[in-house]
């Protein structure tokens, strides 16, 4: 008896969902990001206007000033959908879960110097209100953005917010053995320490900015572009070792967060920038409308951390959000950051 | 005399990328599709390049990775942290 054996060749029918085939032209497999991403927006048959807004439909493109000819240009170079999103951060959770585990069992901010502690408290905690602060300027960008491409990424990092607050309140806990004295010294010094009025009012300010792309560029690139490298990063330089050590573990991921969110932010504005000249115009005056205010904002903070530094770490800093927005297309006028009669928002 | 190198892969989603981005970068290759299984095949040299895969993907990738998809090559291999690279001749 002989016996053959035979492949068969078994073709789907179909590879993808239509409006992906529509969209990449033929019919090929799609990957999962662009199957959970592309065209999922509703664009027709909304049979209300919202009553708040009636002049608006639910989604509308013009809730921005910022013109796209196509929305789903703003895909997100990490290819991030709920399943790859929940499982980095899943993975990344559990590192910094340890390396708290790590700071706690050794102590090493409860038994950290009192000046340092003190420093953390004042310069560093109260930044867990800055960060939901943070939150609900990108829920702004979920609620009024335009395509899923956008209006998914902000999504996601609304949710990076919270949690990177909920680290924020750890290092709280952290510096007083479970203790809430810290939080609400941290609270007490937002709401009235000079150091933090400024922050906090060019937040306000932010929540009440109708147009939601300025509000994902003010809040995501150049609110961040300042907290973030002289918040996070330059803190470390200031404290002695062993608090220096603690606080690397504890905000380990909020630096690598910081790092990857960049790539997000850089990329929508450079799409945004490529699309038309207008949009690269509007996106400079942005910048240059909020950049000195909050430099102003920013530098009692900084003057606090840093002491006679703080005027070159800030020139630093701004000088690379400079540099930042020179590599996505934007060529800011240097000089109105440290101009003293710039204009403020 | 025949001077085609090939790679083949098996057909899973990173394969996908590593597919896509072999035929970008080799303009004279051609795509044969098997049943869970590709073969791309090109005259004298196929280039495998780290960063075009990575892009394709959404995060970095290690050149090594290509081993999970491979099922088969022929040529000689020279191989570099960011381009792999098959040629014959």
């Amino acid at each position: 008896m002989q016996v053959d054996i035979k492949t068969s060749d078994i073709r789907p029918i179909r590879q993808t969902f239509s409006q992906i085939a529509r969209r990449f032209g033929a019919d090929k497999p799609a990957t999962r990001y662009q199957e959970a991403t592309f065209d999922l927006q509703s664009t027709a048959n909304f049979h209300y206007r919202p009553l708040w807004q009636p002049q608006y439909d639910l989604y509308d493109v013009r809730r921005t000033a910022i013109v796209m000819d196509d929305w789903y240009a703003f895909r997100d170079p990490r290819h991030y959908y709920y399943g790859v999103y929940v499982q980095a951060r899943a993975r990344q959770q559990e590192v910094q879960e340890s390396n708290f585990e790590f700071v706690d069992r050794r102590r090493m901010l409860r038994d950290a110097a009192e000046a340092d502690r003190a420093r953390l408290t004042r310069l560093l905690v109260p930044l867990r209100h800055y960060e939901w602060g943070a939150n609900m300027n990108n829920c702004t960008v979920v609620a009024y953005g335009y395509g899923a491409a956008i209006t998914q990424a902000a999504q996601f990092h609304t949710m990076d917010r919270l949690g990177l607050a909920q680290y924020l309140t750890r290092i709280g806990l952290l510096l007083d053995g479970n203790d809430t004295a810290v939080l609400d010294q941290a609270r007490q010094d937002w709401l009235g320490d000079p150091c933090w009025q400024g922050v906090r009012a060019c937040m306000e300010k932010l929540f009440v900015t109708a147009d939601w792309f300025e509000v994902l560029l003010v809040q995501n690139f150049l609110f961040d572009g300042l907290v973030y490298p002289l918040a996070m990063s330059h803190l470390e330089q200031v404290l002695a070792p062993q608090a220096a050590s603690g606080y690397a573990l504890s905000t380990e991921f909020a630096q690598s967060w910081y790092e990857e969110s960049v790539r997000w932010v850089d990329a929508s504005l450079r799409t945004a920038v490529a699309e038309s000249e207008a949009n690269a115009v509007l996106l400079k005056q942005w910048i240059e409308h909020w950049l000195p205010a909050w430099v102003d904002a920013f530098r009692p903070r900084a003057t606090a951390a840093f002491g006679d530094q703080a005027e070159a770490v800030t020139a630093e800093a701004v000088g690379d959000l400079v540099a930042r927005a020179g590599r996505v297309g934007i060529a800011v006028n240097t000089s109105s950051p440290s101009d003293p009669t710039g204009r403020k928002p | 005399m025949n001077n085609n190198v090939f790679i083949a892969l098996q057909t899973s989603d990173e394969a996908r990328a590593i597919i896509d981005a072999i035929l970008d970068d080799n303009p004279a290759a051609t795509r044969s599709d098997f049943p869970a299984m590709v073969k791309i095949d090109a005259p004298g040299r196929l280039v495998v390049r780290r960063e075009s895969v990575g892009q394709r993907l959404g995060r970095d990738w290690d050149l090594q990775e290509l081993h999970l998809s491979l099922i088969s090559l022929s040529g000689n291999i020279d191989e570099s942290d960011d381009e792999f690279c098959l040629v014959r001749g």
